[in-house]
């Protein structure tokens, strides 16, 4: 397809606003914020363009662009989008501004404004690689590339304990990333060429595709991350601010799920197919150990980072369910928690820029002071508890149904964390926002109007894609097919069909 | 079709609508709120009304009416689409529902007049109504399941409206968890149902369900109990109902007495096929219910707070509800028509409890009460039809629907129908025993009242829905008992009994019942009424104890659930500290203190630095010279 | 004059070059040996040239010269202003940068 380069633009813009704030003069630092925050809904409206353009039944990868970059080893600069990638570039376009607008007075005095918000743009264009890219070698280097803006934003505008947890959060991800270079140059050995749509259908000795499908896997898991490659997230979640959280957990930690569903599974099929029994157990293991933790957290932000792993479970769930209700369900998943643990960690941030505390124990009653606040935390925590009706719990569901069409006793387990969920959540929500108003949260305000703009659409998309996810679904769901054909495997059929029909 | 039904949707999209508008709008929306909310239940009752109207105009065989709204999650073979069914079961409900609804929303009004939060109270009262209005339209199980959290959301927020209690947000918080348990055994039975069927519409699920295996229907009947015994709050998910009594009294009327906890028994009469495919799983049903009728009996003897006497009786009415439901066809129809006219009084005896409460500054201990009839007139007499309509005083709606029940269960047949029934009857003897207590304790005797208290008659906004409720408590069940009018109505939605009766009041057992009745109520009054009442509880027996406290539920939940539960919680986050991230840490402490030795090689002394350079480069230098060799 | 003569002429001054820089303290004496071995390389560069009859081992010598030369102005400062400071030119005195 030749034309515009739709996604070479879409992923310039953010690179180029990205040097440019960073190229402001000192003291700019209203400027750069409106610098960064004009260039992220421009990415925002080009993403939107291509979302418009994309067409669901159309040929698989679609706005494909291909230009050798070291054509010694046949590396290219090959981009292109299906349904899943599509969908993951508009949470990271969506999700952008939206921390833009809610870090807008986050960063503490003595650290670079420009600096911070350059980053995010940075991260930014990374993401947008990352799910965009179609040749395995450059996904690598994006893949590793968008460490750096995240290590930035947590090592110099986290918490008290940055350097700990960026230090942390960098080595976790370069040893997945080491391991996973291996599996790349492995699988350019065996095929000559880092481009996706050659290296599927390889034929591999068995031996050797399970120890690549492990060196792409232990990567992702670690990035997305599953139990037992998890300890990074709380820390990094905790500690990093709030806008950083939400683009950690909400988009980075997505290129780990991403990755499996796209390369993992469709590289590897029959290594997939093996290490299966092994993955969905590590998915329950983390969503029930997840659920069980986040129970056990003082302290606002690591029990939402603690949430989120038992999150990961499940989309790991659907992912190796491999039934197109389980991956279908596991992609809206990737998106439903961005939007809905986005939102957490947002509110969460607003609580800390009032009250500086992190610990559940500090706050108390704020609902009598900020009604609103409460209010979309509540939103925000039904989401995350997937309350039928609101997003998660779409994609929820069909994860759950998708495995129990195969694997009956994982989605029982799996379900058991449904009603974890609801108790951490609603503990949390009662321990914070009901009660007396505690004396730290006396004077609280309620949110701003930028806050409000921050958060408002988020929640409006918690509400909208629960009530009405088929937009989504569509155009997951053939990328998905494609998928699934790839894998060889298709949905068990139901024992005692049912004619299908307007009811009788 | 041009028969109107299709605008079924409007039921909820009005309250919905205007829940939304209350929640989102804010303080903006303080002056009128109360009475926007107000007017679309109305809106809806009419709406349910004139669909009624249209129903009744129907041949039987066509009163099914399923319209899909939109296509709501597609994937692969998993297609799952926004659809309503009206047909009269749904029916029932929805007039239920917004007749009743309506009526507790205007009392809401005079009752919650000062609370500066009426806007908020109303908005989400509108948007229980639309979740419950949902749940019973819904023509498949996820869209019902929908319905169903969306209700325990609105219960939720209702019983945690005053939030600033702690003690209602954790109510409210245990309501919603205990609900979460049973919905978990609601979406299990759906994932089964797709598995095995294909899909999850009530229609192809229920014309296929002999031909799955009876361990799958099993499986998913007794899942389903859990769900409705989770909503229901029947055994073993029983203890959440009584905590909710925190939440304003309107709410305890609409959501736990009249409309939402009876959403299990809706669950069991309209999966009805798949329990007459499972006869084990039906059968549970009835054991269930029976329990749960005594459970909440004996609970309701010990409780001097007069809204948790009414909780516990709600609780036990319904384990009635389930009872008959259990029955199979023979009971289902019995089932409803209890379920409607249990709307009624228990809603009514709620408003009276709160209309009580309104004039007593909110208090609720019974022992602080006494000798209100003749301060309190109208909520008097519209209590005491409530009162009598639920004891079963012949005539009156209890008379009709709950010895129905007790006979339906005798002609069960076997061991089982006569324990059931036996326990049914033991049920009824207590319910006239507890119902009289709180009626002699609150309206007879003399006056214990705290200081300060000057009782009065609550304004017409509320007394005039007690009036209308009164009036239902008294009609309801001969309207839909006399002539098996609820029997034939719902046959074409639930399967007609295999016999049909003749209301006969003067069989053995109703006159059984009517003598358990008596019985009850005159122990009620050696007890409470001829004696003065202490205004301190006094010791009470071991049983007293044991009811005072929900006969241990919650020491049972503390100690099988929540302190393992706790100590789970512990020992994993220690295990997460010290055990995963402990391996971690170990690793990057052993690399750190490696280098920390190794550094001590640099000396800071040149020439020693020197000298491993020249031994270095003899070595390379002879290995080269080796490999050369 | 044999060119073995000469390589073994150069081995004889990089060895007392090395055993000078490893035994002497003295920064200046050191500095010394090191230019001695500099030198003795370039003597084995230039025997090599002459011995294979091309200009490469030559142009070698110059550029060792020349880096020799730079490397004599900043050692030497280094030295000297250590010796500023320090009041010693012993390389066992300097040893702020052990660890």
């Amino acid at each position: 397809m030749g034309g515009f380069p739709w996604l070479t633009v879409l992923g310039a813009v953010p690179l180029a606003g990205s040097v440019g704030v960073g190229l402001l003069p000192r003291g700019r630092d209203l400027l750069a914020k409106r610098t960064a925050l004009l260039v992220s809904l421009v990415a925002l409206a080009l993403a939107l363009a291509v979302a418009i353009q994309f067409r669901p039944g159309g040929p698989r990868f679609q706005f494909t662009e291909n230009y050798p970059w070291i054509p010694q080893f046949g590396i290219g600069y090959s981009l292109g989008v299906d349904g899943i990638a599509l969908v993951l570039i508009g949470l990271s376009a969506i999700l952008v501004p939206v921390v833009i607008l809610a870090s807008w007075n986050e960063v503490e005095s003595g650290r670079s404004v420009k600096a911070f918000f350059s980053m995010l743009l940075m991260l930014e264009a990374m993401m947008i690689g990352v799910f965009a890219a179609t040749d395995v070698f450059f996904f690598f280097v994006l893949f590793e590339a968008s460490l750096v803006p995240m290590y930035f934003i947590i090592g110099s505008y986290g918490g008290p304990q940055r350097s700990y947890a960026a230090v942390k959060f960098l080595l976790y991800s370069l040893l997945g990333g080491l391991l996973m270079l291996v599996a790349v140059i492995g699988l350019y050995v065996l095929a000559g060429t880092f481009e996706f749509t050659r290296l599927t259908g390889l034929d591999i000795a068995a031996g050797t595709e399970r120890w690549l499908f492990l060196g792409f896997f232990i990567a992702f898991a670690i990035k997305a991350p599953l139990w037992p490659f998890h300890t990074w997230l709380p820390d990094a979640a905790a500690q990093a601010p709030a806008g950083g959280a939400v683009l950690l957990v909400g988009v980075l930690d997505k290129a780990g799920t991403y990755g499996m569903i796209r390369y993992c599974l469709e590289l590897f099929p029959n290594a997939s197919r093996y290490f299966t029994p092994a993955i969905i157990a590590l998915s329950v293991v983390g969503i029930l150990y997840g659920a069980l933790l986040a129970v056990g957290q003082a302290d606002m932000k690591r029990l939402i980072a603690y949430t989120s792993l038992s999150h990961f479970g499940f989309i790991g769930l659907g992912i190796f369910a491999m039934t197109s209700q389980g991956q279908s369900g596991a992609t809206l998943y990737m998106v439903n928690h961005g939007f809905a643990t986005g939102a957490l960690f947002l509110i969460a941030g607003f609580l800390m820029a009032r009250n500086r505390s992190r610990l559940i124990d500090d706050y108390g009653g704020v609902q009598r002071v900020a009604p609103l606040l409460a209010g979309t935390f509540l939103v925000a925590g039904l989401s995350g508890l997937s309350l039928p009706g609101l997003n998660s719990f779409v994609s929820e569901f069909l994860v759950l149904v998708g495995t129990y069409t195969r694997y009956p006793v994982p989605a029982v387990l799996g379900t058991l964390g449904v009603i974890l969920a609801a108790l951490y959540i609603l503990w949390l929500y009662q321990r914070t926002m009901t009660g007396p108003v505690s004396e730290r949260v006396q004077n609280m305000q309620d949110l701003r109007p930028r806050e409000l703009w921050a958060i408002g659409p988020l929640v409006a998309l918690i509400i909208a894609l629960g009530l009405y996810p088929k937009p989504v679904l569509d155009v997951i769901n053939p990328a998905v097919q494609h998928t699934m054909q790839q894998v060889q495997v298709s949905d068990p059929p139901p024992e005692v069909p049912a004619a299908q029909g307007e009811g009788s | 079709m041009g028969t109107g039904l299709e605008w079924a949707w409007l039921l909820i999209a009005l309250p919905l609508v205007s829940g939304a508008v209350l929640l989102i709008g804010g303080r903006r929306t303080d002056r009128w709120g109360h009475l926007l909310g107000v007017a679309t239940p109305l809106a809806s009752f009419a709406i349910g009304v004139y669909l009624f109207a249209r129903m009744l105009g129907l041949p039987p065989e066509e009163r099914h009416h399923d319209v899909s709204l939109f296509s709501w999650i597609p994937v692969g073979s998993f297609q799952v689409d926004v659809g309503l069914l009206l047909d009269p079961l749904a029916i029932c409900f929805v007039l239920l529902i917004t007749g009743v609804g309506s009526l507790i929303h205007i009392y809401s009004v005079g009752y919650m007049a000062d609370d500066p939060d009426r806007r908020r109270f109303f908005g989400y009262l509108n948007l229980f109504v639309a979740a419950m209005l949902l749940l019973v339209l819904a023509d498949n199980f996820l869209v019902l399941y929908v319905g169903w959290e969306g209700v325990g959301l609105a219960s939720y927020l209702l019983i945690g409206f005053w939030y600033y209690k702690p003690s209602a947000a954790v109510a409210a918080k245990k309501a919603f968890i205990v609900n979460r348990v049973g919905d978990f055994g609601l979406s299990v039975a759906i994932m089964i149902m797709f598995t095995t069927f294909g899909t999850v519409s009530f229609g192809p699920i229920f014309d296929n369900v002999d031909a799955a295996g009876t361990g799958v229907v099993t499986a998913i009947g007794l899942l389903l109990l859990l769900g409705a015994t989770g909503k229901s709050a029947q055994l073993p998910l029983q203890s959440w109902l009584l905590d909710a009594m925190e939440g304003p009294t309107p709410v305890s009327a609409l959501i736990h007495a009249a409309t939402m906890v009876t959403a299990g028994v809706y669950l069991v009469v309209r999966a009805g096929p798949i329990f007459e495919a499972a006869p084990q799983a039906q059968l549970a049903v009835a054991i269930v219910g029976a329990a749960t009728a005594l459970f909440g009996a004996i609970i309701g003897c010990g409780k001097d707070d007069i809204k948790k006497a009414l909780a516990a009786s709600t609780m036990s009415q319904i384990g009635y509800m389930h009872l008959a439901a259990g029955l199979g066809p023979a009971g289902y129809a019995f089932a409803i028509a209890h379920l409607l006219a249990h709307g009624f009084f228990k809603a009514g005896l709620f408003l009276g409890a709160g209309s009580v409460m309104h004039a007593m500054k909110d208090e609720v201990d019974m022992r602080r009460y006494g000798g209100l009839a003749r301060v309190m007139p109208v909520t008097f007499v519209t209590f005491g039809f409530g009162y009598l309509a639920i004891v079963g005083f012949p005539g009156l709606s209890g008379y009709f629907t709950k010895d129905a029940i007790i006979e339906a269960t005798f002609a069960f047949g076997g061991t089982a129908g006569t324990l059931l029934g036996a326990a049914a009857l033991l049920g009824a003897l207590l319910t006239a025993f507890y119902m009289s207590r709180v009626m002699f304790m609150t309206f007879f005797g003399d006056r214990r009242w705290a200081d300060g208290v000057h009782p009065h008659e609550s304004p017409r906004v509320m007394t005039w829905p007690m009036i209308a409720l009164a009036v239902g408590s008294v009609a309801a069940g001969a309207v839909f008992t006399l002539g098996g009018r609820m029997v034939t109505f719902l046959e074409s939605a639930v399967g007609a009994p295999e016999e049909h009766h003749a209301f006969n009041p003067f069989t053995p057992i109703g006159l059984a019942t009517l003598a358990a009745m008596v019985l009850g109520a005159v122990i009620a009054w050696t007890s409470f009424g001829r004696r003065p009442v202490p205004s301190t509880a006094p010791k009470g027996s071991f049983v007293t104890v044991a009811a005072r406290r929900d006969l241990y539920g919650d020491a049972v939940n503390e100690s099988v659930f929540m302190r393992p539960g706790q100590w789970l919680t512990r020992t994993l986050v220690f295990f997460d500290n010290r055990g995963v991230d402990g391996l971690v840490n170990t690793l990057a402490a052993f690399v750190g203190g490696t280098s920390g030795r190794v550094r001590r090689l640099q000396t800071g002394f040149v020439r020693s630095y020197a000298m491993a350079m020249f031994v270095g480069a003899v070595a390379v230098v002879a290995a080269l010279l080796l490999v050369r060799l | 004059m044999t060119p073995i003569n000469l390589i073994v002429l150069s081995f004889v001054l990089f060895t007392i070059g090395a055993v000078g820089v490893l035994v002497r303290r003295n920064a200046i004496v050191m500095f010394m040996c090191v230019e001695l071995m500099l030198n003795a390389a370039n003597l084995a560069f230039v025997t090599f040239a002459r011995m294979h009859g091309n200009l490469d081992g030559q142009i070698a010598a110059f550029f060792v010269m020349v880096v020799a030369a730079a490397e004599v102005v900043v050692g030497l400062a280094i030295i000297v202003s250590i010796f500023r400071t320090r009041r010693t030119a012993s390389v066992d005195d300097a040893n702020l940068l052990k660890y």
